[in-house]
């Protein structure tokens, strides 16, 4: 019972939050509405018994990767308040669609089916803990796809460095050719 | 629809029974137990201020605070007298919700990661499989605190406070994390009472030898980390006025200033548990099994207080090129060579 009535809380919360999210006008506390939603996504990790996910969760979403959207956010533009035109311009319209999007999402969920069970059934991965028990799983089943997901990474990592390389070269050229260097200031 | 959450709920109610007598006893328990712990902590905190103004003032051949009380024993008390009955002042132009909120989300993520701290044997509040990783994420939270603050406050000094926080403990989280990584690999655990165990009784098996690269860069990181000298650029006071605190007045300063000191107090913890052996020492002492852990504490405290003393700050260039070029490379070395040694080893 208490269960379920957490998930309900950490489900209604995700909901809440992230309609709050595209709704404030302040992208900084958009921003804090998707910490606010990280933590319950972690709430119910912490629910399915995967704490190792829910830590993660924590660590890299809410303490890396949202802290550098709000540098970006500081550096592009301060305390100004973004007005966004309408993508559709009817009222009505709108509505419509997304009340049938809600319907249709709605329908679909009586055919949702638990899946088959795997190795790890709850009691297995208390005894093992979840940290050993994906470390096993991620470096023997599941190791191509670990790898190749690492690649990818990497191959993102090179791209960002050959790209902000090129912008640097690009800016002193520019800045050597013109004649007052001196005075310029560099370009992004 | 409704039939699937009805069935449901349904079920789980049959699920359920009463809680016996002893599990609400067990529940109480535990709150007395966070209230000590809370207490006890609080007054640290309160008296390490005193003490590092003391230590410092002897360091420069100064007295520090002599009037209040036997030799200013008693200053920590009138200083949280006084901030708590100064006027909370809220400037005009600042976000108030998130305002206020900046100080709470500081101290609740610091004070919230006590409860995963072993003191001794059993002497913990919750012994979770993820201990250190649970750490990791509370610290990385409490820089939403001071970025928070930084922006909220709508100030030039304390925006600049928050930029500066935050680009500093996104850079060395990561050589924080990494120099743990050897102690987990040799303990084999994430609980820190497991890691404790794992270094056995005697001072040279802690981890302190095999893992002293590692050490190394944890020291420096966690003083980073904490912002402390000579890392406290967030809060540098000669061109900054006071960083990202520079708005607050009152009891809300004092929250940050506790946030800060519990601060220290948790990477000191760790730093004992993971590298000195926790509450292992020379010989056990009877009727008070956390002696050892709270003097190695009070050992990394003095540290802080040390170096505050006696190194000036970092130029902000320094301190980004220390934390990319030379800590992470030999975190990592430091990964590799333990590997190395379990596999030849084992």
């Amino acid at each position: 019972m208490v269960n379920q009535l957490l998930f309900l809380y950490c489900a209604l919360v995700i909901i809440g939050t992230a309609l709050l999210t595209v709704r404030f006008k302040n992208p900084v506390h958009s921003v804090l509405a998707v910490l606010v939603l990280f933590f319950h996504m972690a709430g119910l990790y912490l629910l399915l018994n995967a704490e190792f996910l829910a830590a993660i969760q924590i660590i890299v979403y809410a303490g890396a990767i949202l802290v550098l959207y709000l540098f970006v956010l500081f550096l592009v533009n301060l305390r100004q308040e973004v007005k966004v035109e309408r993508f559709v311009a009817s009222h009505r319209l709108s509505a419509l669609v997304s009340i049938c999007l809600g319907i249709c999402l709605l329908a679909i969920l009586p055919f949702f089916k638990l899946g088959a069970k795997g190795n790890y059934p709850v009691g297995r991965i208390e005894q093992l803990t979840h940290t050993k028990a994906m470390g096993l799983e991620i470096y023997s089943t599941f190791l191509l796809p670990f790898e190749i997901a690492g690649l990818i990474l990497l191959i993102a990592v090179i791209g960002g460095l050959v790209l902000a390389r090129n912008d640097k070269e690009v800016a002193e050229n520019e800045l050597s050719d013109s004649p007052s260097a001196g005075t310029c200031e560099v370009q992004e | 629809m409704m039939t699937i959450w009805s069935s449901w709920i349904w079920e789980s109610k049959n699920h359920e029974h009463c809680l016996p007598a002893g599990e609400s006893m067990h529940y109480l328990i535990i709150v007395l137990q966070i209230a000590l712990l809370l207490a006890i902590v609080l007054l640290h905190v309160a008296y390490v201020t005193y003490f590092e103004r003391k230590i410092i003032g002897h360091m420069q051949v100064r007295l520090g605070p002599m009037l209040v009380g036997w030799h200013g024993l008693l200053q920590p008390i009138a200083d949280g007298i006084k901030s708590f009955f100064k006027e909370d002042i809220i400037p005009e132009q600042a976000d108030k919700p998130l305002f206020l909120a900046a100080p709470i989300i500081c101290l609740v993520t610091m004070l919230t990661s006590l409860a995963v701290l072993p003191f001794a044997r059993g002497w913990v509040l919750a012994d979770i499989n993820i201990g250190l990783l649970f750490i990791f994420a509370m610290s990385s939270l409490a820089s939403y605190g001071i970025i928070l603050a930084g922006w909220a406050s709508n100030s030039k000094y304390t925006f600049l406070g928050g930029m500066r926080s935050m680009a500093q403990v996104i850079s060395y989280e990561i050589p924080l994390g990494l120099s743990l990584v050897g102690v987990m690999m040799l303990s084999g655990s994430l609980n820190l009472s497991e890691i404790v165990a794992a270094q056995g009784t005697s001072l040279f098996s802690t981890y302190l030898f095999p893992q002293c690269i590692g050490f190394f860069v944890f020291f420096i990181a966690m003083l980073a980390e904490t912002n402390r000298v000579p890392f406290d650029l967030p809060e540098a006071e000669t061109e900054l006025v006071s960083g990202y605190i520079t708005e607050y007045s009152g009891m809300r300063y004092a929250m940050f200033f506790m946030a800060e000191y519990i601060g220290m107090m948790v990477m000191a913890s760790i730093g004992t548990v993971c590298f000195l052996g926790g509450w292992n020492g020379p010989f056990a002492i009877p009727f008070f099994p956390p002696f050892w852990f709270i003097l190695k504490v009070y050992g990394f405290l003095f540290l802080f207080i040390w170096i505050r003393a006696t190194l000036p700050r970092y130029r902000y260039d320094q301190l980004m090129a220390l934390g990319w070029k030379v800590l992470i490379p030999l975190a990592l070395l430091n990964i590799f060579l333990t590997g190395l040694f379990k596999v030849l080893v084992s």
